[in-house]
């Protein structure tokens, strides 16, 4: 009985733990922004000489420019002559690349359970593909970006000619499948030796076993490589763009933005928050499927 | 209503070798005979090693016999089995976190395509035979290790099957618990007619369940002797009964003539021991 009583307080302890890390996320961002201003006052004051010793890094506003000025930077337009501000442009750009990653994604993440069902189904499968699964990995991403690049143009798609956006996607779910694969497998294959005596037991087909013990079992493990995976997506595909050459996202603000930082050093930063915040936001979306998903579970699941 | 019965098991010279033939190869049952009436309830036990687990995954048809002829209910285990004509619990209860008590019992259900009243129908009717019928809709994470095996139980029986297989299903429960979970298990098949064939370490666990003990020994496993336990009607006289004692005895005795008693490792004399002694 006991233990059935104590229940209550636990959705409430989960809750109050979320808060306590929002605090946290909060106070290290202020401490974070305290320390760059902090810097910069610290420069000024000993014209960069502590004690006999050379400040580190540079602390001009070329440099590091106030972050009050990054801010103010959003609110104004993109270039002379133009009427679109920072602001909006980033977040288009946010807008776009989130775009290529989530379809990246839902690529990468079908794949991986693809990949994952059919090494756990079959043993031979595991020893033949998740060499080469792990292998995929290892390929360094600066030699695999340029080769998709040069897919533009060359060939066709179920009819459909591939493009350079496809490029971008292709290079995001390239890197999404592998923790999602990695993950899936090891959680598809976490069930205990009686589990599956027990649904042997009942006579039941593989099938009923996969969708009813398998999969639900997998999902505690699939958590954390969502979130690998979200984060492989979204960085990704900021690179993909760079390399790849895409306009319209985040990867080709920072590039754009990066080389006007002697002239507007502010906006270098911009770009930079805006993926940032894209980080943020992806995670979140992460956390909110995993309260979703594993709200009917013991506390100390979540792995 | 003459027509005689078919035995729910009938094993007849039924051996069990793993990796025959290889450096590792293991006999872990050699030539066992054993019989279970309808409404019986017989106790396997015996050292580790002794082959009682195998002998009860051969009943329940998750491997198959090396030699030997193994019937269940009249028909080959594996028809027994594709016709569930047993349940299963463990000694881990097994259930799923992710669904609630009365989706966990409803499982084997779900898998015979049964309409979802029937099986809440069902489900809350085999909860109430367990006496848990205000958990239905906790998850089994919320209940203590005796309530989790008693849903397993449930579970089990839950598409009333004519014979119950459990493997050590009291063994991680404490001494009061497990006592409990007995005279549970007693009510239970006694009100549903459930045949059961039941491996355990503990002497008192079964002499106190059992129409019949199996005591087996290991390297090769096999069935060393048969204990008849006439007891009656079980209650919590009969624990302090000098029949029992007698009967306890007994099986201890025929333990100990097992050849593996000196293979045993400490901690299984240990609680071979203690399962005898503490009743001492």
């Amino acid at each position: 009985m006991g233990r059935a009583d104590d229940d209550a307080g636990g959705s409430a302890g989960r809750l109050g733990q979320r808060l306590r890390r929002w605090v946290l996320a909060v106070a290290a961002v202020a401490a974070l922004c305290g320390m760059w201003e902090g810097y910069k006052v610290l420069g000024e004051a000993t014209d960069g000489t502590v004690l006999g010793w050379d400040l580190p890094a540079r602390y001009d506003d070329l440099s590091m420019p106030h972050l009050t000025d990054v801010v103010a930077r959003f609110s104004e337009p993109t270039n002379r002559g133009t009427t679109e501000s920072v602001g909006v442009s980033v977040l288009k750009g946010a807008w776009y690349t989130l775009q290529l990653a989530g379809l990246g994604l839902a690529v990468g993440i079908a794949v991986g359970l693809g990949l994952a069902v059919l090494m756990q189904r079959f043993r031979v499968a595991e020893r033949g593909l998740l060499p080469y699964v792990i292998l995929s990995q290892t390929v360094p991403f600066a030699a695999l970006a340029p080769l998709v690049a040069g897919w533009s143009g060359r060939f066709d798609v179920l009819g459909y000619e591939w493009e350079q956006w496809m490029s971008v996607s292709f290079i995001a779910s390239y890197l999404a499948f592998f923790p999602i694969a990695v993950g899936a497998l090891k959680g598809l294959q976490s069930p205990s030796p009686a589990t599956i005596e027990l649904m042997s037991s009942y006579a039941a087909p593989a099938r009923a076993t996969l969708f009813k013990v398998r999969f639900p079992s997998a999902v505690p493990y699939l958590i954390p490589a969502l979130r690998l995976a979200f984060a492989s997506a979204i960085v990704g595909s900021i690179v993909a763009e760079i390399s790849v050459g895409r306009r319209g996202g985040l990867g080709r603000l920072i590039l754009e933005y990066s080389q006007q930082a002697s002239s507007d050093p502010p906006k270098v930063y911009t770009a930079m928050l805006g993926a940032a915040l894209l980080g943020l936001v992806v995670a979140g979306v992460v956390n909110l499927v995993e309260l979703w998903v594993l709200r009917n579970r013991p506390l100390g699941d979540v792995r | 209503m003459n027509t005689p019965e078919p035995a729910t098991v009938r094993a007849v010279a039924v051996s069990k070798i793993f990796n025959p033939d290889k450096a590792n190869q293991v006999d872990a049952l050699i030539d066992v005979d054993l019989t279970v009436e309808p409404g019986e309830l017989v106790s396997l036990i015996g050292p580790s090693g002794c082959g009682k687990s195998t002998l009860l995954r051969l009943i329940a048809n998750l491997i198959e016999p090396t030699s030997g002829e193994l019937a269940v209910n009249g028909k080959s285990a594996r028809q027994a089995r594709l016709d569930q004509d047993y349940g299963m619990a463990f000694q881990q209860a097994g259930l799923f976190e992710w669904r609630t008590v009365a989706r966990n019992i409803e499982l084997p259900l779900e898998l015979r395509k049964w309409s979802k009243a029937e099986r809440r129908a069902r489900a809350s009717e085999m909860l109430e035979l367990v006496k848990l019928g205000e958990f239905a809709n906790h998850h089994p994470w919320e209940l203590s290790g005796g309530m989790q095996q008693r849903v397993a139980i449930a579970r089990a029986l839950s598409f009333r099957p004519r014979m119950l297989l459990m493997d050590e299903p009291f063994g991680a429960l404490d001494e009061m618990t497990r006592e409990h979970m007995q005279a549970e298990l007693l009510r239970i098949c006694s009100e549903t007619g459930t045949t059961v064939v039941f491996v355990t370490h503990s002497i008192p666990e079964a002499v106190y369940l059992s129409n019949r003990v199996v005591v087996m020994s290991p390297r090769p496993g096999r069935i060393v002797r048969v204990v008849d336990v006439p007891l009656g009607r079980r209650d919590d006289d009969t624990r302090e009964s000098a029949e029992f004692f007698k009967k306890i005895t007994e099986v201890r005795e025929a333990l100990r003539g097992t050849e593996g008693g000196g293979d045993l490792g400490p901690a299984e004399v240990e609680r071979l021991r203690h399962a005898g002694g503490d009743l001492r």
